[in-house]
């Protein structure tokens, strides 16, 4: 992988990147796909809950939110 | 097939504004109902027209038509098979881009559609720009732009829907994308085979069947296995050759692929012309606002403080000030009993008509005040944008124990802080959109502190913690928290297991909640209580106070009874017994008389026979009686008690049953403990029964609350008394 392309857990506040890979299926996947989540998109980490999950993501004008098992499966280029 | 096409459809995304939408065009005129079977809201309205009648259905808000949530089963249903004349999708027009992605695939199922493009307001301010005759142009639909708090573009967009369904009759060509050669090829191949077959054809194009069949959809593709097993088998070894295909050569899933070429249409159409000044993600005006209040709503520190002042303020509120008409509502019905009471005749029609009937419905609409401030309070947190907030900031807590973070709420309503109520707790899982987690939620919230509760523990810390009050009720709190986070971890891992459903939400700008939204939503929940609640809770009044109530004993204790009394009289009116000596001994006779009634009864009788039971936990056969007329209502304990002591009618601030209590020697720590321990953990009340089947549309949830509370508090109740005896 290269190096600039790293997994969206590890994403830092205000850090931007337009996402590579997402190797989710089943209700995961389409959960992701349903709310914009697909590569090729622009996204930017808005930041992160008290307890330092779920993170919330700015993409396509909207805020998303969701859990760091859940952005596990998402490539993010920076 | 095609029936009446007068019905219009309302579509969108959650948070695009299309409920505002809905709220405008039918204003009270609302129909509210659930599905059969699950509890996805059925909302039906009016709307008035250039002088005609519309029947508008208002779809679940959902981002995509797949089959993973209720709301989206349902709205693809009401679509294929109530099959309206039109649909209004109702977009974000600052958030055009994924409010779209539903868009085609109203498309690619063949439905007439007007695009309401609203909050185009939102969208200028945020610097976006629209073109929506090129929109128009480039996907073939009717655009229309709309402001639906504010009124503007609603006439013009169902004057629209209303001439698309004569001129269309309900259904047009199915919009038809290529999702790359290889998908394609499949498609091309299925879609004969499904034509020829006719495989659920009546209801939906042939090709979308045939996508879903690669997009693995188990609701189409269960039916098509119903209807035809030979062909979707058949269906489904092509998908299986194409997926293998797939993986092999791009390490990808047909669904993946057709949701990239989905949204690959979208924003070719969206890059050719027809927005502008949405390249730059982080520069909006409205968003800029909501990034500024997050800073501080989800800061660290201030986060936290901030939930937890607001769920404090709301639970005050709802308990405290819904005590006030909650006051008048019983101080009514208590003075209906007297007043219809002494226009009937003693005997069991009148105790039917003012301890069954009067008290029950009483009982029911009691709740109505707490109820309404709850919904209003929710209502105006959902609608602002904070409870998805609540739900960010809790979720890691209540994860760790199968929940969500939107858990919280309910938790907190029912009683998380000591004193609320588990009716309204229940009826609050409805903003939680996760299955799993809402049923884990409905069952558990039970075991909160309500304030029914309180009265039973208060009289036992008075007799049994005088030193420690406010910390051993601190710890009852504490304990019921304990229990009911320890027992959604047992269900999530044992009756409703299976992995967590993926949290993906959106963070919704902060927005003014609309007067009308708030108070229509408030308005049509509370109605809704009051009518599937009421009458079976009416009913079970009865059973209850029949139970309570009868046999009657036998003749000879009536017999004697009035001998004494006339005894009692006679010795009054010789002069033997002053008029207050007199008094006395009547009242006491009567409470005697009461208490030979409840122990006769057919309550009284099983409490008595359930003693053997009852006896490793310290319960003799009052504390049983007394029990069990708390699953009517958990008030009932107390002043039952009180006629198993033959104290006659009692309250908690009565001193007459702590004294006796005190004073019994059956009664040790142990058995306070273990009271409290079963109080605390035993079965909801009837009214949080009947509300936990009309939540999960399940009579099996209503039995298993019923009987694994009984056993989960009778076991913790025996171990509390043999340790502590």
């Amino acid at each position: 992988m290269d190096a600039d392309v790293l997994s969206l857990r590890s994403l830092k506040k205000g850090q931007k990147g337009i996402i590579r890979t997402i190797d989710a299926d089943g209700e995961l996947g389409r959960r992701i796909r349903d709310m914009g989540l697909v590569p090729g998109i622009q996204i930017q980490c808005m930041g992160r809950a008290p307890l330092k999950d779920p993170v919330a993501l700015r993409l396509m004008g909207f805020t998303l939110t969701l859990r760091n098992r859940e952005a596990d499966h998402i490539n993010v280029q920076v | 097939m095609q029936k009446d096409f007068s019905n219009i459809a309302i579509a969108g995304n959650p948070n695009s504004g299309k409920t505002t939408a809905f709220n405008r065009y039918t204003g009270a005129r609302q129909h509210v109902g659930n599905y059969p079977g699950i509890t996805v809201e059925k909302k039906e309205g009016i709307a008035h027209l250039d002088g005609i009648e519309v029947t508008l259905v208002d779809l679940p808000g959902t981002y995509s038509l797949t089959a993973y949530s209720m709301e989206e089963v349902v709205a693809r249903r009401v679509l294929s098979e109530e099959h309206p004349g039109a649909v209004i999708d109702v977009v974000n027009s600052g958030v055009l881009e994924r409010n779209l992605y539903l868009s085609v695939q109203l498309m690619e199922l063949g439905m007439p559609i007007v695009l309401a493009l609203n909050m185009m307001d939102e969208a200028k301010s945020k610097g976006v720009h629209i073109n929506t005759e090129r929109l128009a142009e480039l996907t073939g639909l009717k655009c229309v732009p709309m402001i639906a708090r504010k009124g503007e573009g609603l006439d013009d967009a169902l004057r629209a829907a209303v001439e698309l369904a004569k001129e269309t009759g309900g259904r047009v060509a199915p919009l038809e994308i290529s999702y790359g050669t290889d998908i394609d090829l499949c498609l091309k191949e299925m879609v004969p085979l499904i034509e020829e077959a006719q495989l659920l054809t009546k209801y939906y194009p042939a090709r979308w069947v045939a996508m879903k069949f690669l997009e693995r959809d188990e609701e189409i593709t269960d039916r098509a296995a119903k209807l035809n097993p030979e062909l979707a088998a058949k269906l489904q070894a092509k998908t299986e050759t194409l997926t293998s295909h797939l993986q092999k050569t791009a390490k990808t899933y047909p669904e993946a692929l057709i949701a990239d070429y989905r949204y690959g249409w979208i924003s070719s159409i969206l890059k050719n012309g027809v927005m502008k000044g949405a390249d730059d993600i982080s520069h909006e005006d409205r968003v800029a606002f909501s990034d500024k209040a997050d800073r501080i709503l989800t800061d660290v520190v201030m986060g936290p403080v901030i939930l937890f002042t607001v769920l404090y303020l709301m639970y005050y509120v709802t308990i405290e000030v819904g005590a006030i008409p909650n006051e008048w509502l019983s101080g009514f019905f208590d003075w209906l009993g007297g007043t219809v009471g002494d226009l009937m005749g003693d005997g069991p029609l009148k105790s039917l008509v003012t301890d069954g009937v009067i008290a029950g419905v009483g009982g029911v609409l009691g709740f109505v005040p707490l109820i309404m401030i709850m919904f209003l309070f929710i209502a105006v947190l959902e609608d602002s944008g904070y409870m998805a907030r609540v739900a960010y900031i809790m979720d890691r807590v209540f994860r760790f124990f199968g929940l969500h973070g939107a858990s919280i709420m309910p938790f907190i309503i029912s009683g998380g802080i000591a004193g609320g109520c588990a009716v309204p707790g229940v009826m609050a899982t409805r903003t939680l959109r996760s299955p799993k987690e809402r049923l884990a939620t409905i069952l558990t919230v039970p075991f909160m502190t309500c304030g029914a509760k309180i009265p039973v523990f208060l009289l036992l810390v008075n007799i049994f913690f005088e030193h420690n009050r406010p910390l051993i009720m601190f710890c009852i709190t504490l304990a019921g928290w304990a229990a009911a986070l320890l027992v959604a971890r047992l269900l999530r891992s044992t009756l409703i297991r299976g992995v967590p459903t993926p949290f993906v939400m959106e963070l919704p700008p902060y927005r003014y909640p609309t007067f009308s939204g708030v108070v229509i939503h408030t308005w049509e929940r509370t109605w809704q209580y009051i009518k599937k609640a009421g009458t079976v809770i009416l009913a079970i009044s009865i059973l209850i106070w029949a139970a309570m109530t009868f046999p009657s004993p036998p003749a000879e204790v009536e017999e004697q009874f009035e001998v004494n009394k006339a005894a009692i009289e006679e010795r009054q009116a010789t002069g033997a017994l002053t008029e207050e000596e007199a008094e006395e001994q009547l009242t006491e006779l009567e409470n005697s008389d009461l208490q030979q009634h409840l122990l006769n009864s057919f309550a009284g009788r099983l409490g008595t026979a359930m003693e053997t039971i009852t006896s490793p936990a310290g319960f003799d056969w009052r504390t049983n009686i007394a029990l069990i007329g708390g699953i009517a209502a958990k008030e009932v304990v107390i002043s039952t008690l009180g006629t198993a002591y033959s104290l006659g009618s009692i309250d908690e601030e009565d001193v007459s049953l702590a004294d006796s209590i005190r004073n019994d020697p059956h009664w040790s720590l142990a058995t306070g403990v273990a009271l409290m321990v079963f109080t605390l953990l035993y079965s909801p009340c009837f009214v949080t029964l009947m509300v936990i089947k009309q939540e999960t549309a399940k009579w099996r949830w209503l039995f298993f609350s019923l009987f694994f509370n009984l056993a989960f508090a009778y076991v913790l109740s025996v171990i509390a008394f043999q340790l502590l005896k």
